[in-house]
């Protein structure tokens, strides 16, 4: 019998809103640390993809996710378009008290941001058009097979016992590992490990982060798709991980450089956030901490890495997002209490052994390698096909001019140009005048 | 006529113009500028990684001043710039032949 609990539809329906708000604070967060004349192509990267992966979710994304279980692998093709997916609730016993339109729109918000967050691995090089392509192949291919592994009730990862409370594996690690993959088929960027590649903007980068952790509420919390003590515990435990994450990459840096910045303490806000993403639900308020403090200071190191291995991920989605993800599915079976979440297991300070672990592992090495193959595959289609990359020339002028046709920053009054094509101007009275309208200058007649 | 030309630290340049106008110097044109000297730059941290910036943001002043002026104005400049650390800058001096006031078309010293 369908009981729809308000209290717990209201809250699910704000934490929806809160996780849409987060990518565009992924767009400040990625755009404040590219070169200037990248800004706009990189915000693009994260706003577009509120655009084209909303759309993908109702046509094909949700129901291969969350259709009806084929195998443990892969949802079945009922929900195509959104069809039958509006009142009553999900029947495989999602969100129980909520409607199913609801969750299907609050798993949307998850879909959009997750291929939002390899951007920024590519950031500065990528072409417009193969960003599109290689986004939509990664979501239907990728994203929504790993969602509903873990995810769904049938699914063979959620049956094997694995933990993710609100997507360390299917949304941190898949990113991460996917960021990796595409970046080896796209190459470095012209100049890398020579150049000073220095981040424009980081008042951006701090306001971005705001907006990730405020977001991010919706985003753990919201995932007891409810409005109880759970949700107020995984609330309690996003906050944690936050800080000590900020707390533990400060920590680090100012040991080893002698200075603390605030690059580094957003960093490690946001590797925090990550690792406590798949606990947030079965971990005490401690374990958040030690969770939150072990990826700041890991991910403070495994930033470096990059320049020892010589792959270019412009703006460290392998860093943060992989190892933090990493961090979290596993440390998830050393912190996590059935005392937080009926639901929970015990893991090995709670008296469970190594069990639950061993689970957490399987779970880390089957998205890593799955994630990793898939993703290489679809980059290379993309590019033997559409092509990935900009032209070296486009790159040295930058994304924003050479991809949109338009600059972030116009500081100054000289050399603005005239117009060539007004947009306002009354369409020509006879039909086959051309189809530019020029505006009148003196000698033209 | 001269043209004094003088790239100073920015924190200098309030110290410059009000000695300036003591003088009796009536305009100057500021703009800011990067560079280096013996100062060489500064080091710079973004998530561990260490980027060596060699161009240190200076301010570049001009001023025109009449042949009998212009050694109180490179003294003026150099007496309110200097911090006595490295990277204070350097004055420079050249000939300038002729020049314009736009709005009356005065030329020369009357156009000072």
């Amino acid at each position: 019998m369908i009981h729809l609990d308000t209290g717990d539809t209201a809250w699910v329906l704000a934490s929806t809103a809160l996780v849409l708000f987060m990518t565009p604070g992924l767009a400040l967060f990625y755009g404040g640390m590219v070169r200037a004349k990248n800004v706009l192509g990189t915000l693009m990267h994260s706003i577009f993809a509120m655009g084209l992966i909303s759309i993908l979710w109702v046509l094909i994304g949700y129901t291969l996710a969350f259709g009806p279980d084929v195998g443990g692998l892969i949802g079945g093709l009922d929900y195509l378009g959104f069809s039958g997916v509006g009142g009553g609730v999900h029947p495989d016993g999602l969100g129980a008290t909520i409607p199913h339109s609801l969750f299907a729109t609050y798993q949307m918000m998850f879909a959009v941001i997750t291929p939002a967050l390899i951007t920024g691995a590519f950031a500065e090089r990528i072409k417009f058009s193969g960003y599109v392509a290689f986004m939509s192949l990664w979501l239907i291919f990728v994203y929504s097979p790993v969602a509903h592994w873990v995810w769904h009730p049938e699914g063979w990862l959620f049956k094997l016992g694995a933990l993710d409370f609100a997507g360390g594996t299917v949304v941190h690690i898949n990113a991460g590992i996917a960021a990796m993959a595409v970046i080896l088929v796209v190459g470095k960027r012209k100049g890398f490990g020579k150049e000073a590649f220095v981040p424009h903007n980081l008042t951006m980068t701090i306001l971005g982060t705001g907006i990730l952790w405020f977001g991010w509420f919706g985003f753990n919390s919201g995932s007891a798709l409810g409005a109880g003590e759970l949700a107020a515990s995984a609330f309690l435990a996003t906050n944690l991980g936050a800080a000590a994450g900020a707390c533990g990459w400060a920590l680090r840096e100012s040991r080893k450089d002698r200075k603390a910045t605030t690059l580094g303490v957003a960093s490690g806000a946001v590797a925090g956030l990550v690792a406590i993403t798949p606990a947030a639900g079965f971990v005490g308020p401690m374990g958040a901490i030690a969770i939150g403090l072990a990826a700041g200071v890991v991910c403070s190191w495994a930033v470096g890495l990059k320049f020892r291995f010589g792959y270019d991920d412009s703006l460290d989605v392998v860093g943060v997002h992989m190892v933090g993800g990493v961090i979290g599915a596993l440390l998830t079976g050393i912190f996590s209490t059935a005392a937080v979440n009926e639901f929970g297991v015990d893991g090995l300070i709670a008296g469970g052994g190594l069990a639950l672990l061993g689970k957490q592992a399987i779970a880390v090495s089957v998205t890593l390698v799955f994630a990793f193959i898939v993703t290489f595959i679809l980059a290379k289609i993309v590019q033997a096909t559409i092509g990935l990359r900009v032209t070296e020339e486009d790159e040295i002028t930058g994304l924003d001019l050479a991809q949109h046709s338009e600059v972030g920053y116009s500081l100054s009054e000289q050399g603005g140009g005239l117009i060539s094509h007004a947009a306002q101007a009354p369409a020509p009275a006879h039909a086959h005048a051309p189809n530019h309208v020029t505006v009148p200058r003196g000698g033209e007649a | 006529m001269k043209l004094v030309i003088a790239v100073i630290k920015p924190f200098k340049l309030d110290e410059v113009k009000e000695a300036l106008e003591g003088i009796g110097i009536q305009g100057m044109t500021v703009s800011d500028a990067r560079g280096f000297g013996r100062q060489r730059g500064h080091t710079e941290v973004y998530r561990g990684a260490e980027y060596q910036v060699d161009f240190v943001p200076k301010t570049r002043i001009e001023i025109a001043a009449d042949d009998d002026q212009v050694d109180e104005v490179v003294k003026a400049i150099v007496a309110n710039a200097r911090t006595d650390s490295i990277g204070d800058g350097k004055v420079w001096v050249v000939p300038v032949e002729d020049i314009v006031r736009i709005r009356t078309g005065e030329k020369g010293t009357d156009a000072l």
